[in-house]
């Protein structure tokens, strides 16, 4: 072999040229463009106390959004975190029913999201079934024990202190579940982008049997995905309580189908293998304000649901329909 | 292993007949024909939509805008009527508009090849939506609706009314079309190896989209049939039905790794259900474990039906053949 | 020397019922199919022959309108078409037999045989109790002592095959494609199939029949067409060549490959293996290693290499036997212990098990070694970038960056990617298998010049190769393996392209080849 190597360079483009043109940078200008026409649509958006009340639209959702784009990058999908949530939710009633303060209650929501988590990953990446369907019996199951313990009644009277987590402020505007949503973001984002396990994360979304061919341990990986997924849905349980001070069974119906929604907005490819966390992010702020400002017109909550719809097929379907055309022409 | 798919039916059978059994052995009345025939015409709208939803299944797809599709039909259903649109062009219309739901689905996933969760979680909001739109989030109750358009379901027929009755018709015209057309085995084809199926002519996206269309006019089907039974119709009637049709289908061992089911699978996966949320009112059992049991058995059932469908790798040594 | 010649001669010339000249198929980065010619006459089977790779199955697919080649034409009793659909080809009388069974688990042994063709009955309906009736007569027709109405999953491979040939004799078909029809099957199960071969070809069937074993070329074929390289070399009746000019033909080199001239220096034993068996798939394989060995692994596809080397590497569980590193006992439960204890494979499937396609080719390099490269399960990109850079410079990868995706990569550079991954783990066993298959003429050398250069350094080299030169240029020592089991290991003067060809073909000694 001839000692005189041919040097590769390592990049040819920059990672700040390729962000530049990726699919963040265009929703970063969405996202921008839907806070001009709001503003312009309606007089009241422009308010520092309606701005910060917007954001609950989208923290908790967001939060779950997190674990779940890890999840869908993965190949997986976890549709259990809205019963999840509602199970975490009354398991913290029944806590509070016994009388036990707010440092409990926020441990028995946190410690069900996992314990919902692990049995989701148990049966996923221990028994090799695939997640869609069960994950949609555990969102039956645990949404159903909600309702043996609760029926149609509600937990209310959670203790005054608690209801810092959902309705408190840090400074000024800032609420409390915007810091935890940040903080979550950069946690995420480092996780992601930034460890080995995060990049464990996307070699198995690419191709699970190389990865398992290069050493990884991929049932070990998935597991703890759906793991921090629970745990997301814990958090955002313990958010959700505190914010509305009571638990139903019915308690976050649908959000399964929003978070969904926000991944696949922020580009996370549905079949797994590629997405970021700010792309995420930024797909927060966009359902956030286009729920907001919508809801600032009057528009009634299961209308915006059809923009939601349209928005998760539609993104999905653009860029085909855009490549289809491309190839023919 | 061999002649545990066949039996797959006569177990969940016994499941059943147990179950009654042991009903039967505190509650005796719960087993009168009259009762059973009453609990049968309940499940009716399962039956009807659990083959609909399997035929879905077998080409690996899954469709979980069923129920949404059922509401928005079974409201414009009833918005025809209150039209005075006669009840032969609903019919057809119901039934036209439910195929047309299911062929946006069908497109969907056939032509820009997404992924079936994603397009049917869609267009399930989106449907939803859309009833609320036309109704203006109204309800339309039963002295808003003529009396021929809510008797047509209740008219009895040799002791059963017709409800139950369409429900059979329709379990036997599944039976054909699944067992003896080149469509229905198609289905079974794409399922069971895609890769295969092209080998053999068969357009896989083609007949998946086939699957979806069947699909939305039985919903559509449901839609007014529903509508009718309760005389009531609104933004969220049969809300989260998809999950209970899911589970059918899963409890009556059609995988949902495509491929394999059958008709009284899917039949008597919608009977199991449809018994339990009868009977356990009677038992003493809160309505509200309900949910929390069909949850179980679609984990137990997917979880049997994987360990049977685990196939055997190469086999190069002569003597293990 | 005295061929096995059998079968009726053909008294007059009659003329081709299909005829192929001029094919060539291209696939992104592989000329499969160059400028080929193949003529298949009624009432004789034509047997072609080939090294894998040779351009066999491109062919079998463009016959069945699988593929559309990119140029050529297809000649039926003289009149020129085109198979746009599998359907078409059915239609035009053209029907293959599989090498994978592709056929359907969940369907009966009647549907199976008649899915898209059905007997139909009234409204249009499948008639069942028709196609029972045709089903059994196909069944008995091949002497086939099947049920037609038993689910496929029930039924045992060589079963599968015979109903895979009744699928293929329902279509009134004028050619029969039979791609190595008797790899899965029984020494009773192929007599009965010889006999169908020739019922067919008493019918008028033309018969284009794949095999590696010539024993049963000779006995059942009448004339012979000869791929290498995806390029023809040559055809001719079978009563004419000599088993002997068949193989010359077909492991020929048109350009004679230069393999890299190496003086092993044999270190310690390194690895052991003794009695690795497997419920299916192996059975009782023992052998044990060198530092700066290459042992090659011949056998014909399906032989049992792959699955033996996947339970070495941990992706499998062997059911018996034990595995030595230094005289110690390793037991392999995954491929991350694998790893750890220094074994390390490469494998045949580069698309689906070997490259991530999709991730930047640092990001495959440094993929077992993050514990490496990170600090604290953190991500160092830098050291990420330098040893992806080290390893990709010694294979000479061409690629316009790190950063680019793998996928983009010609099949060789993908491999020389795969390669890298692992050598920057510092393994002492590297099993390569079927290291050069479908990757360009220069890329094949430089995997040689560093199979070469890692012997030297003192690893233990595994190659599982088909390709007859590669084996013999290349290795040290070579174990051949049929049906599972070790049946050959050849060292220095008896490792000759006769004695591979013959142990994994089953060829007993004493017959002249």
């Amino acid at each position: 072999m001839t000692p005189s190597y041919r040097v590769i360079p390592d990049r040819l483009v920059s990672p700040f040229a390729k962000a530049l043109k990726s699919w963040e940078s265009l929703l970063l200008i969405v996202a921008v463009a839907i806070f001009i026409a709001n503003a312009l649509a309606s007089p009241y958006f422009l308010n520092a106390w309606n701005l910060s009340d917007a954001t609950f639209n989208f923290t908790e959702k967001a939060m779950i959004a997190f674990a779940m784009a890890m999840l869908i990058i993965a190949g997986e999908i976890d549709l259990s975190v809205a019963a999840i949530i509602a199970l975490a939710s009354t398991m913290m009633g029944v806590a509070m029913t016994m009388g036990f303060g707010t440092p409990v209650l926020v441990l028995v929501g946190l410690g069900t999201g996992l314990a919902c988590g692990a049995f989701n990953g148990t049966i996923v990446a221990r028994l090799g079934l695939p997640s869609i369907v069960v994950t949609i019996g555990t969102m039956s199951l645990f949404r159903g024990i909600s309702y043996i313990i609760l029926g149609d009644q509600a937990f209310t009277g959670y203790p005054a202190d608690f209801a810092w987590f959902g309705q408190g402020y840090v400074v000024w505007v800032i609420t409390v579940e915007l810091v935890v949503f940040a903080a979550l973001a950069v946690a995420f984002g480092v996780l992601l982008h930034r460890t080995s396990f995060g990049r464990q994360v996307y070699v198995i979304g690419n191709n699970p049997v190389a990865a398992q061919f290069s050493g990884v341990n991929v049932a070990r990986v998935k597991f703890i995905l759906f793991l921090l997924t629970g745990l997301m849905a814990g958090v955002a349980a313990v958010c959700l309580t505190s914010r509305l001070g009571s638990t139903r069974p019915s308690i976050a119906t649908g959000y399964e189908l929003e978070v969904v929604t926000m991944v696949v907005l922020g580009g996370v490819n549905i079949l797994g293998g590629s997405g970021t966390i700010p792309g995420v992010v930024i797909a927060a702020f966009v359902m956030g304000l286009v729920t907001f400002g919508l809801g600032l017109l009057n528009v009634p909550g299961i209308v915006m649901s059809i923009f939601i719809g349209l928005l998760l097929i539609g993104v999905i379907a653009l860029p085909r329909l855009w490549a289809m055309r491309r190839r023919r022409a | 292993m061999t002649r545990l798919f066949a039996s797959r039916e006569a177990l969940l059978a016994g499941v059943i007949a147990l179950l009654l059994v042991l009903i039967a052995f505190r509650f005796p009345g719960f087993v009168t024909p009259a009762n059973l025939a009453s609990v049968f015409n309940d499940t009716a709208p399962l039956i009807i939509l659990a083959l609909a939803q399997m035929i879905v299944i077998l080409t690996r797809c899954i469709d979980l805008s069923v129920a949404a599709n059922l509401a928005l039909t079974g409201m414009v259903a009833a918005m025809l009527n209150g039209m005075g649109v006669p009840l032969a062009l609903i019919l057809c219309g119901v039934v036209m508009l439910g195929a047309a739901m299911g062929a946006v689905n069908g497109l969907l996933v056939w032509k820009l090849d997404i992924p079936p969760i994603v397009v049917t979680l869609g267009t399930m909001t989106i449907y939803r939506g859309i009833i609320f739109l036309i109704s203006d989030g109204k309800w339309i109750n039963a002295h808003q609706m003529s009396d021929g358009f809510k008797a047509l379901p209740r008219i009895a027929f040799l002791g059963l009314p017709m409800m139950s009755w369409i429900a059979i018709a329709i379990t036997l015209g599944f039976a054909v079309l699944v067992g003896r057309t080149a469509l229905g085995r198609s289905f079974f084809a794409v399922g069971g190896n895609p890769h295969a199926a092209v080998y053999t002519g068969i357009n896989v996206g083609r007949t998946q989209f086939a699957a979806f269309v069947i699909a939305g006019a039985m919903a559509g089907l449901t839609g007014y049939l529903w509508v009718a039974r309760y005389a009531v119709a609104y933004v969220d009637i049969a809300g989260g039905f998809e999950l209970d049709v899911v589970a059918a289908c899963v409890i009556g061992g059609v995988s949902i790794a495509g491929g394999m089911g059958s008709v009284g699978g899917a039949v008597l996966g919608a009977l199991f259900l449809g018994i339990m949320k009868n009977a356990l009112p009677v038992v003493g059992i809160s309505p509200f474990w309900q949910l929390a049991i069909s949850g179980a058995a679609i984990i137990i059932a997917v979880a049997f039906n994987a360990r049977q469908g685990r196939a055997p790798g190469r086999i190069i040594l002569k003597e293990a053949a | 020397m005295q061929p096995h010649a059998t079968g009726a001669e053909p008294s007059a010339h009659p003329d081709p019922v299909l005829r192929l000249s001029g094919i060539s198929k291209s696939f992104p980065g592989v000329r499969a199919l160059s400028d080929v010619a193949l003529e298949l006459y009624p009432g004789q089977v034509t047997a072609l022959i080939g090294e894998n790779g040779a351009g066999k199955s491109t062919i079998v697919k463009i016959l069945t309108g699988i593929y559309q080649p990119d140029a050529g034409v297809i000649e039926i009793a003289g009149v020129g078409t085109h198979f746009p659909t599998a359907q078409a080809a059915a239609k035009a009388g053209v029907t293959a037999i599989h090498q994978e069974t592709v056929l359907f688990d969940d369907l009966s042994v009647a549907e199976n045989i008649f899915i898209g063709h059905a007997p139909r009955g009234r409204f249009g309906l499948i008639d069942r109790a028709e196609m029972l009736r045709q089903a059994r007569s196909l069944l008995a027709r091949i002497g086939a002592d099947l049920d037609p109405a038993t689910r496929l999953r029930d039924l045992g491979i060589a079963s599968k095959h015979l109903v895979a040939i009744a699928r293929a004799l329902s279509i009134d078909a004028q050619v029969v494609i039979m791609d190595e029809p008797t790899a899965a099957l029984s020494h009773k199960e192929i007599h009965e199939l010889y006999e169908l071969v020739e019922r067919l070809k008493a019918e008028g069937k033309a018969i284009l029949f794949i095999s590696h074993k010539f024993d049963e070329i000779f006995r059942i074929a009448d004339r012979y067409t000869v791929f290498r390289d995806g390029q023809f070399i040559g055809a001719g009746r079978i009563a004419d060549v000599t088993e002997g000019a068949l193989v010359q033909m077909m492991v020929g080199r048109s350009v004679d490959q230069i393999f890299p001239k190496r003086a092993p220096q044999l270190g310690p034993v390194l690895l052991t293996v003794a009695g690795y068996s497997h419920p299916t798939e192996f059975a009782d394989i023992n052998f044990s290693l060198r530092q700066g060995e290459i042992l090659g692994f011949y056998g014909l596809i399906g032989a049992g290499r792959s699955e033996f080397m996947q339970a070495l590497f941990g992706i499998t569980k062997p059911s018996k036997g034990a595995c030595r590193i230094d005289d110690k006992v390793v037991v392999i439960r995954s491929t991350t212990e694998a790893v750890q204890h220094g074994i390390v494979y490469v494998p045949e499937d580069r698309g689906r098990q070997g490259a991530v396609k999709g991730l930047p080719i640092f990001q495959n390099v440094t993929l077992p070694s993050l514990g490496r490269t990170s600090r604290n399960g953190f991500l160092r990109l830098a050291e990420e970038f330098a040893l992806a850079r080290e390893y990709t410079q010694r294979l000479d990868l061409r690629a316009a960056s790190l950063d680019q995706d793998v996928g983009l990569l010609s099949g060789g550079n993908q491999q020389k990617v795969v390669i890298a991954k692992w050598l920057s783990t510092k393994p002492r066993v590297i099993i390569l298998d079927e290291p050069t298959k479908g990757i360009d003429i220069g890329s094949k050398a430089a995997v040689h010049e560093f199979m070469a250069e890692l012997a030297g350094q003192g690893l233990a080299v595994i190659m599982v190769s088909s390709e007859i030169p590669e084996v013999l240029g290349m290795s040290d020592r070579v174990i051949v393996m049929r049906e599972g089991r070790m049946v050959a290991e050849l060292t220095g003067d008896a490792m000759t392209p006769e004695a591979l060809v013959r142990a994994a073909a089953g060829i007993p000694a004493g017959v002249a080849a």
